[in-house]
């Protein structure tokens, strides 16, 4: 394919090839993070609550003292920090599926209200997705934690409450798009009332964008939710969240400094996987870029 | 223009309003007797029942309601539990050191991510944008509080350059804010990066250069002008990182800040701090919203006639 040099500006455009540039990184981090979630029990050597006081705060296998059955190395009890990371990974996506399950329902329902009523309801709907966007989400957690007490499902609670804006205001952009599709048109033409023309025409419709959102937020809420473990907000002892995991580590940094460097590179790992591929699944199926 | 500023106000005081009332209703029906938190152990039903009077608990919930917004409004929010003082004062104290630290981590990630977002957009391909798009990710995929504790890992415990607790010197704000700006860096370059290569596209831009206007020009005033509004728009989730960024880079340098302030106090359970904490973030988010449209309204004339 040639390049094309801009008249005007002297800049030479490459022709932006669709499908190519596959994200082998992000992929790769995908499938790690997958395969343990789905075989931790298989793959994971120790048990990851049992710790044996006898090897508290072994270092990594390769160093001096390392044992090599503690591969990564124990942490204060005497726990496999693999092992842990290993379920970690599972706490991880569950309660991140959690959230977007719990926001996402909220914010399709709300935006498929607003895109398809439009006029008032619209407006209201627009205004509230704008102010809730610009509450930080600790202030809620603050509430919850104070209420229900610390603990993953205050997180779920949380995140599920806050995040749905979003998604409202996406499946609200298609929605107005779509109502002025022929199909719409056509359904309200036979008589179907507006529930059914939401919810059995418009909504199938909108399942790839809401994915694809899915698959880009779901990177974020890993994030957030390991900063509120971290924080002593979610997740408690004896949980191998990740976040946990760095908190408990953090005292100990002086001279075990793989109890924090690890689950962070889990975090890491799996957050750019979801990203990575989220991106590019993005730009694949949504060459106009809506979804910025 | 100024009808609009006063609407604006309206709904942001409506705001505020409805704000106290969801707070002092999630904290009371919450299940926490402030009562049997505040006595120690060895207290008696009387004690009990001495203070639930002097605290004014056990009024009718509307009374309480009345009570509370009256105090609001003259800025008394209770008693903190730990340090016997007005809790706002609690607050207040130390909101100068988060301003700070807030201040220094937003003016890097502004001129940081404006910069290579705007470079980003004019220049697609060179190195600057690999290098911008990389970091942005980055930014986005590695969570603050790790690269807080690798930081003092390494600057801290290893080399020894920097110190990694307290505040005093210009070298104890480096990490802090370097860590909290991370985020926000991402963002800004995000949407300036995409919010340039939109306005670039335009008619506009298509026709200044037509007339010949240097390329600078075009760039920055027509490109960069129109680029701004989304660019405001993502001051808010700026802010919001900010706020958590505060909280969990405060615990991690020992900041004396609100962040560090209100995790400790929701662990000590000193409830009237973790409150003020709250309304007082939702105030200032109240706040932001309304400058925030205020500046729309400026540079977008068109809103300005709703």
């Amino acid at each position: 394919m040639t390049t094309i040099t801009d008249v005007i500006t002297g800049q030479k455009i490459k022709p932006h090839k669709i499908g190519v540039g596959i994200p082998w990184l992000g992929l790769a981090c995908l499938t790690l993070f997958f395969f343990t979630v789905l075989f931790a029990d298989v793959i994971a050597p120790h048990d990851p609550f049992e710790g044996d006081l006898l090897n508290i705060t072994l270092p990594p296998a390769w160093e001096e003292d390392g044992n090599s059955s503690y591969l990564l190395g124990t942490d204060m009890l005497g726990r496999d920090v693999l092992s842990r990371l290993i379920h970690g990974s599972r706490i991880s996506l569950l309660i991140s599926v959690g959230c977007i399950a719990f926001y996402g329902s909220i914010g399709v329902i709300l935006g498929l209200f607003s895109g398809f009523s439009g006029g008032r309801t619209d407006m209201i709907i627009m205004r509230l997705a704008d102010f809730w966007l610009s509450l930080p989400a600790i202030i809620v957690l603050f509430i919850l934690a104070a209420v229900n007490g610390p603990s993953a499902k205050t997180i779920i609670l949380t995140i599920g409450i806050m995040g749905w804006p979003n998604y409202a205001r996406i499946v609200r952009g298609e929605c107005l798009s779509l109502k002025q599709r022929d199909f719409v048109r056509l359904a309200r033409l036979a008589g179907c009332s507006n529930g059914r023309i939401m919810f059995s025409h418009i909504f199938p419709n909108i399942i790839n964008s809401i994915i694809i959102l899915a698959t880009i937020e779901i990177g974020g809420i890993i994030v957030l939710t390991a900063t509120m473990s971290f924080l002593g907000l979610g997740a408690q002892p004896p949980s191998c969240d990740w976040g946990l995991m760095l908190a408990e580590g953090r005292q100990y940094i002086t001279y075990a400094w793989w109890l924090v460097t690890f689950p962070g590179l889990a975090i890491v790992i799996a957050v750019l996987g979801f990203n990575l591929t989220g991106d590019w699944l993005r730009e694949l199926l949504d060459p106009k870029q809506k979804l910025r | 223009m100024p009808g609009y500023i006063l609407k604006r106000l309206i709904i942001a005081a409506f705001t505020m309003v409805a704000v106290l009332t969801v707070v002092f209703f999630a904290f009371r029906l919450g299940g926490a007797d402030p009562v049997a938190i505040m006595l120690p152990p060895e207290a008696t039903p009387k004690d009990a029942r001495i203070l639930t009077e002097k605290f004014g608990l056990d009024k009718p919930l509307v009374t309480q309601y009345t009570n509370f917004m009256k105090n609001a409004a003259t800025g008394d929010f209770g008693k903190s539990f730990r340090y016997n003082e007005p809790a706002f004062r609690v607050l207040f104290e130390r909101f100068p050191a988060s301003l700070q630290l807030g201040l220094v981590a937003f003016f890097f990630a502004l001129i940081v991510g404006l910069g290579v977002g705007i470079t980003s957009a004019v220049k697609p391909g060179s190195l600057i944008d690999r290098f911008g798009r990389v970091f942005a990710l980055g930014g986005m995929s590695i969570p603050t509080f790790w690269v807080g504790i690798m930081l003092i890992l390494l600057f801290g415990v290893t080399l020894r350059w920097l110190p990694v607790a307290g505040r005093g010197t210009a070298l104890h704000y480096l990490m802090p804010a370097f860590c909290m700006s991370l985020y926000p860096i991402a963002l800004i370059t995000r949407l300036s990066r995409s919010a340039m290569l939109d306005a670039l596209k335009s008619e506009y831009v298509l026709m200044a250069r037509i007339k010949g206007v240097p390329e600078f020009m075009v760039v920055m005033l027509h490109g960069f002008k129109n680029a701004s509004i989304p660019v405001v728009t993502v001051i808010f989730s700026v802010f919001g990182a900010l706020i958590i960024g505060s909280v969990v880079v405060e615990t991690i340098f020992s900041w004396p800040g609100i962040g560090r302030l209100v995790i400790e106090s929701f662990f000590t359970r000193d409830y009237p701090v973790v409150q003020v904490f709250v309304l007082f973030v939702s105030f200032l988010v109240v706040s932001l919203n309304l400058v925030v449209d205020i500046v729309y309204a400026y540079i977008d004339p068109r809103i300005r006639y709703q």
